[in-house]
């Protein structure tokens, strides 16, 4: 309960210090250590005005921070300015410190770590496991990324897309572990959908709840991967499949299309089908093609070519990979792709082949059993 | 970001500048000593950096054990494969943003001092660890 609700504040206090004037890294620091401070006694007492408390609490850690830094320089103890406050205190400025977090200056990772610390009030230790490293390794990360984006204006860039990856690279990390990254990624892009209009905004959470609401049919009891459609579809979310529904519907109507509502609309259409028989693959087929002309990703290309293969034969579908190659190489879901359209052609020993030498190549172990199991399959 | 296993076998191979480097106890201890600070250094470096995960060192006794069958004792030898012995001396298990990263650090391993200071110039095995977590459908 009251992690819930330090979670909630720590990214508001963070950038109600941040547009004080506050110095990003000093703060974050702050936010931090009032948020131990909130641990230790909220268990007891609960404050009544519990964002106002720990405003209060991080400003003066604030201080602290800075006196004894320059204590630390040796120079002459400075008191801290105090600051007014802001005018714009109400707002919540959790859009703003994701676009601090996600600063074009800082790697992808180092991104991901500053959002979870910043904005998702993860600790350092949480996110380490998260990402099976070192604590001290995650610490010099969180703490470079920091540094970097310090000096940065604290003001809204244009592009929300670079939000959005970073916010996308979170779910797709999923949920191993301890701490479930694909929730996190619904719960930060639920902020962002508070404060921004962009309809990709509400495509990504739409895309998110949509595959999300298939994580307990996505493997069996063993951890081994089921694919879509062999999965149990009655182990489908079907609340938060609606919710995704509403969320893109909503974005669609504002007719300004990005490749993240398509991904969704497409999320949606297999969600809709009760059995794997009924899925509607021309229609599915349509929201492809869109893709591949807004993003020109040889990845969406590779699985628009499964989609051919499925409304227009398994040869189609070949035929659709032409092409690829150049830019897919040997990658593992190319040569999958090929084995299963090949299969369905009926030429079972290529196809069986292609598992195998797709298997060798993936970097995933789910990945590598699944593909393994259909090269064995093949050769029965 | 993908993790890699950056292996040391502490082998030079034909076309390396050195040939050959002195076995180790042929060092000064100065020398040693230069070679295992930079060990030391590499982890501080990738640790700072937000890329080290592991890095260990082994020891140049083993055993090679095998299941014995039912009922048997495990099969212990000090090595099946005569043509094929080799060391692994250690490891480091980096965190990095790209192969191209991967493949600079272990660069910079290699060039860890050996006699006289120079680089020994030994070849790091580079592998990509796999994970459990499968690309989205």
């Amino acid at each position: 309960m009251t992690e819930a609700l330090l979670r909630e504040l720590s990214p508001q206090v963070l950038g109600v210090l941040v547009r004080r004037g506050a110095d990003f890294a000093s703060a974050e620091d702050a936010v931090q250590e009032a948020l131990i401070e909130a641990h230790q006694t909220w268990a007891e007492q609960l404050p009544d005005q519990p964002r106002a408390w720990l405003i209060t609490v991080a400003q003066r850690k604030l201080v602290d921070l800075q006196r004894s830094e320059a204590a630390r320089r040796r120079r002459e103890e400075v008191v801290a300015e105090q600051p007014g406050p802001g005018p714009t205190e109400q707002s919540d400025d959790t859009l703003l410190l994701m676009f601090l977090c996600c600063h074009p200056d800082l790697s992808p990772a180092s991104a991901v770590a500053l959002t979870l610390r910043a904005v998702g009030g993860l600790t350092t230790r949480e996110i380490a496991e998260a990402f099976l490293v070192p604590e001290a390794t995650m610490a010099q990360r969180i703490s470079r990324a920091k540094r970097t984006v310090s000096g940065a204006a604290f003001t809204t860039p244009a592009d929300i897309a670079v939000v959005l990856r970073v916010l996308y690279l979170i779910f797709n990390e999923g949920y191993g572990g301890r701490i479930d990254l694909a929730a996190e990624a619904i719960r930060l892009t639920r902020l962002l959908v508070r404060e921004s209009d962009e309809p990709e905004v509400a495509g990504m959470l739409a895309l998110m709840l949509l595959h999300d609401a298939r994580r307990d049919a996505r493997r069996d009891e063993r951890g081994a991967l089921v694919p879509l459609d062999e999965q149990d579809r009655s182990r489908w979310n079907t609340d938060q499949i609606a919710e995704g529904v509403r969320i893109l519907e909503g974005a669609l109507a504002r007719d300004r299309r990005g490749e993240y509502q398509v991904q969704a609309a497409i999320a949606a259409l297999h969600d809709d089908a009760q059995r794997a028989e009924e899925t509607d693959w021309p229609q599915i087929l349509a929201w492809y093609d869109e893709l591949v002309a807004l993003t020109d990703n040889p990845l969406a290309a590779l699985s628009r070519a499964v989609v051919v293969g499925e409304v227009d034969g398994p040869l189609a579908g070949l035929r659709a990979l032409d092409g690829l190659d150049d830019a897919l190489g040997q990658h593992h879901r190319l040569l999958a792709v090929r084995a299963h359209l090949l299969a369905r052609s009926g030429d079972t020993e290529q196809a069986a082949e292609l598992y195998r030498e797709a298997a060798r190549r993936t970097t995933s172990t789910a990945e590598r059993d699944h593909l393994t199991r259909k090269a064995a399959d093949l050769r029965q | 970001m993908p993790k890699y296993l950056l292996l040391k076998h502490y082998q030079v191979g034909p076309d390396s500048p050195a040939a050959d480097f002195a076995p180790m106890d042929e060092w000064s201890a100065d020398e040693v000593a230069a070679h295992i600070d930079f060990q030391r250094e590499v982890g501080r470096v990738l640790t700072e950096s937000g890329e080290f995960v592991d890095a260990q060192a082994l020891t140049e006794q083993g055993a090679w054990v095998r299941y014995g069958g039912p009922d048997a004792a495990p099969v212990v030898t000090d090595g099946p494969f005569p043509e094929t012995k080799e060391l692994i001396a250690g490891w480091f298990v980096i965190d990095v943003e790209s192969e191209a990263r991967a493949h600079e650090v272990a660069a910079w391993v290699s060039s860890a001092p050996g006699k006289g200071g120079e680089p020994i110039y030994e070849w790091l095995e580079v592998r990509p660890v796999m994970d459990d977590a499968p690309a989205d459908e």
